[in-house]
């Protein structure tokens, strides 16, 4: 018997049997795309509220599409209308919005802990869009279950994971769900975003300064986009990123045909990954972003469908005072 | 609260020669196969149509296609008590539309299943007809809805459960009446 | 007259440790001795507890002026008596900062009529602390000041460092630097390691407090000035503070309780675990104690920072960095240190006697004639500390609930008792 998730904060402390429990939940959902009418009425009545405090667009359309197909109606908030701009506290801004009852919280935020810190004070369930630098849970359910059709199994598998792993929740996800497969995983990327402490994260994780090594074998490659916004030190020039580590069709030929190319968009073509890999027959990405919808809907139908969470601290008070 | 077996309602056998009646008459009533299909509700539904198919074939010839429904997603019961039903995948791999749908169940209890499985097909797209086979009909309907296939009609109270017990699933074959008893 | 009976005097100054009686006239101690008795006189039995010298923190931050929402002074010394403290040390980054006379009267002035024990401000070393020009540090020290310090930030520059050091030298007064390089800490908000990576958390090399250690040592070997390095953390900064040592400077530190209690793999997404310097890495924690054991570390200092919840009450990146201390202060040392037999009782009495008082270039001892400031303590009663009952204003520390053996009993300043268990 599983035990019910009351939130999905991150990956890291959900047990193998959780992850693959949402994977298989998901799978009906991926059915459900092919139906012509896409509408269910299975979360009608329920409201999720959209918290994104960090831009996103397809992210925050992901969970809203599969807030809306389930039925459910969805409470938009966005970094620049937010009051957050304001100096307004999180809390604030959430107590806010629960006051309005929402039956759920889908939130992304710039700070690692935002999600934990908006779980232990309101009493209604809460997805992990993205926190800081921390974890985003639901991007690496979306690849798991990519990597599971495509390739047939989880387990054992080589994954090699390239670019900007310091400040990427994406690679961190990713690293916590695949350890728990028993994935081996290799580190790529600019000496200075690939820091040793990363190899602590999981048993089989090593980092690798070479791309070819880094790739020689690899089943999965997931490249992490160049994050320019996140305006880190030192800015390394394109130029230098695309010598040593863009995902070319000849560097992709060292790891072999079958190898499944993942990307968690949005994609600089020409920067981390060549168009014609990004397009081409071993990339996934297009899977991701139906898989994104067919998990988002799992996860929504599980965690705000059912019975309210039970012990809700009231409104207003932080429970630790 | 204990459940008891008050008495046996049909045995294998009486399983087995009601289903070749259904499929029988299905076929007699479709006005041709061509359009036909069955669809068996889970979990029951399942391999109650997979039987009426395979009779279909030995009798006719024809290979009616086979679906499963998972209603799950479509039940007006849910949010009430404890977590979310685990739920499953559809298994239809032939279009819905201008189908002579025939949906399958085990037993036609307050009609709300197959109201949900009716949500279901339509999401699916637009048969042309649908109608409804059951092994038991027990009654006490809460929608407008009416079985044209009845294995057999039970008049059962509200206390009393009918289960159907199939070998691919419960690994025997009889269908019982239960009552609670305090 | 105030006379503490038959407690376990423990005065590092003279070696003296033994069944005692004081006797406490107005605000000095009159006799010392065995069986001593006198009339009219209140008496406090101190059977069973350990008599002191009054406790000095080097290190406190009382947020008056201008901060009062988080603290003031009476609220701040009342529980730095809860603690066992007679006299705090309160550093300058309050609003307006403490780099000129009037500021430093104003806190003397108020300390004098609401304090529960002695205070006795730090200056800042230069104006704003903003790291430009020398703040009037001799008006300072005329109003009161016992040091120097631009703490909350390092002082700016090795130039500047050396200027505060060449000035304080000729005003004898110690300059107690808060290391750190800013371009390595560089809104950080941890100690950089496995569990910054794992929490998703900016992190803080151990190399950024070192480095301005490193920097500040060869800078008092410049000018032969006292160095005090503020909340040191790191077995690095150690390293360079031992062979200052090793090499006659006058260079002293200070580890606070937390330093030798919890380390960065304690750290959660919880600000009562943001402070800085951040925790450290258990090897830091280990070296802290061996220096805390060995005499290399020669003062245990709070660095009491109070803030109100509500500014603590947010994500980890925005909350302030600090947590509460004075209250907890003794009953770590005795959990961590000292029942545990990592260091002895008379040796955690040094840290926060004698080797505070040699920071400030004063003496602590019980003896007559001395200020009568005596904290007694009972090392085994068993209690748990709540922060609800704090007179503090703030609530943010990280031990809140948790349960000791060993607190304060009575604390005596100036001959009056200011707190009693």
């Amino acid at each position: 018997m599983l035990q019910r998730l009351q939130h999905l904060l991150g990956i890291e402390d959900l047990t193998r049997e959780q992850v693959s429990f949402i994977l298989d939940q998901a799978k009906p959902f991926q059915e459900f795309h092919r139906h012509p009418l896409k509408k269910l009425a299975t979360l009608r009545g329920k409201t999720v509220a959209l918290a994104f405090f960090e831009n996103s667009t397809r992210t925050r359309i992901s969970f809203a599409t599969a807030a809306a197909r389930l039925g459910a109606d969805t409470m938009n908030l966005q970094a620049e209308s937010s009051s957050l701009k304001k100096g307004e506290s999180l809390l604030d801004t959430l107590w806010t919005l629960e006051a309005m009852r929402p039956d759920g919280i889908v939130i992304r935020h710039s700070s690692s802990g935002a999600p934990e810190f908006v779980a232990q004070r309101l009493g209604i369930p809460v997805v992990n869009a993205g926190d800081g630098t921390h974890e985003h849970p639901t991007q690496a359910l979306l690849d798991a279950l990519t990597i599971r059709d495509r390739k047939g199994k989880l387990e054992g598998l080589r994954v090699t994971i390239l670019g900007d792993i310091l400040h990427s929740r994406v690679a961190r996800s990713n690293i916590h769900l695949l350890s728990k497969f028993g994935a081996h995983i290799t580190l790529c990327g600019p000496a200075m975003w690939v820091p040793r402490d990363l190899e602590s994260l999981a048993p089989d994780v090593r980092r690798v300064s070479r791309v070819d090594e880094a790739l020689d074998g690899a089943d999965v490659i997931i490249v992490l986009r160049v994050q320019t916004e996140r305006l880190h030190e030192p800015m390394l020039a394109a130029e230098e990123y695309i010598l040593q580590f863009q995902l070319t069709p000849e560097r992709l030929r060292l790891a072999g045909p079958d190898t499944l190319v993942l990307h968690p968009g949005p994609m600089n073509r020409g920067l981390e990954i060549d168009p014609s890999v990004a397009d081409g027959p071993q990339s996934g990405v297009l899977e991701q972003v139906t898989n994104g919808l067919a998990i988002r809907m799992a996860l929504l139908y599980h965690l705000v469908g059912g019975a309210a969470l039970e012990a809700a601290p009231a409104p207003g008070t932080t429970g630790k005072e | 609260m204990r459940v008891v077996e008050k008495r046996q309602l049909l045995s294998a056998e009486e399983i087995g020669r009601t289903l070749q009646r259904l499929a029988h008459e299905i076929v007699e009533k479709s006005g041709g196969t061509n359009d036909l299909a069955l669809v068996g509700i889970r979990r029951r539904g399942v391999p109650l149509s997979q039987r009426l198919a395979k009779t279909i074939r030995d009798s006719s010839g024809v290979n009616v296609p086979v679906g499963t429904l998972d209603i799950t997603l479509y039940r007006d019961d849910l949010s009430t008590v404890g977590p979310q039903p685990v739920i499953h995948s559809n298994e239809i791999d032939f279009s819905v539309d201008d189908r002579d749908l025939v949906l399958v169940d085990d037993v036609l209890y307050t009609g709300r299943t197959i109201r949900a499985a009716m949500n279901g097909l339509f999401d699916l797209g637009r048969p042309k007809r649908i109608r409804l086979c059951v092994l038991i009909d027990r009654g006490h309907r809460e929608m407008p809805i009416e079985a044209s296939f009845v294995g057999r009609n039970v008049e059962t109270s509200d206390t009393e459960i009918v289960e159907v017990r199939l070998k691919e699933i419960d690994g025997e074959e009889r269908v019982v009446l239960i009552d609670r008893v305090p | 007259m105030l006379l503490i009976k038959n407690g376990r005097v423990l005065d590092p100054s003279s070696g003296r440790d033994a069944s005692l009686d004081i006797l406490l006239d107005g605000s000095r101690i009159s006799k010392v001795g065995a069986n001593l008795s006198a009339s009219n006189v209140e008496v406090f039995d101190a059977s069973g507890m350990i008599v002191a010298p009054g406790f000095i923190d080097l290190h406190c931050h009382l947020r008056e002026p201008g901060q009062e929402l988080s603290e003031t002074i009476e609220t701040g010394t009342r529980a730095a008596a809860r603690g066992g403290f007679t006299a705090v040390c309160t550093m300058p980054n309050t609003q307006p900062i403490n780099d000129n006379a009037s500021v430093t009267r104003g806190i003397v002035e108020r300390a004098a009529a609401a304090g529960a024990v002695r205070v006795w401000p730090i200056g800042a070393a230069s104006v704003g602390s903003k790291g430009e020009a020398l703040a009037e540090i001799a008006a300072m020290r005329d109003a009161g000041i016992v040091a120097v310090s631009d703490d909350g930030k390092p002082v700016a520059t090795a130039r500047l460092m050396r200027q505060v050091m060449d000035y304080c030298r000729a005003l004898d007064l110690p300059v107690i630097d808060h290391c750190e390089d800013p371009s390595l800490f560089a809104g950080g908000v941890m100690r950089e390691g496995p569990r910054s990576i794992r929490l998703g958390l900016k992190g803080i090399p151990a190399q950024s407090e070192s480095i301005c250690v490193g920097r500040d040592v060869e800078v008092a070997m410049l000018t032969g000035a006292r160095l005090h390095i503020a909340h040191m953390s790191t077995r690095a900064s150690l390293e360079y503070v031992r062979a200052a040592k090793k090499q006659g400077l006058p260079v002293t530190c200070e580890v606070t309780p937390h330093h030798f209690t919890l380390i960065d793999e304690d750290v959660r997404y919880d600000s009562h675990y943001k402070m800085n310097p951040p925790l450290a890495s258990r090897e830091d924690r280990a070296a802290l104690i061996e220096g805390l054991a060995d005499g290399s570390v020669d003062a245990i200092a709070t660095d009491h920072a109070p803030h109100h919840p509500s500014s603590k009450d947010v994500e980890f990146d925005r909350a302030p960095f600090g947590i509460t201390g004075f209250e907890t202060a003794l009953a770590l040392g005795l959990s961590e240190l000292v029942h545990p037999g990592k260091i002895s009782l008379k040796r955690l009495v040094e840290l926060f006697t004698t080797g505070p008082a040699r920071v400030l270039g004063i003496e602590r001892k019980i003896a007559a004639d001395e200020p009568a400031d005596l904290t007694v303590f009972s090392p085994d009663v068993a209690w748990t500390f709540r922060a609800a009952d704090s007179p503090s204003k703030s609530r943010n520390t990280p031990f809140d609930g948790r349960s000791f053996r060993g607190a304060p009993t009575a604390t005596v300043v100036a001959g009056r008792i200011v707190y009693r268990r």
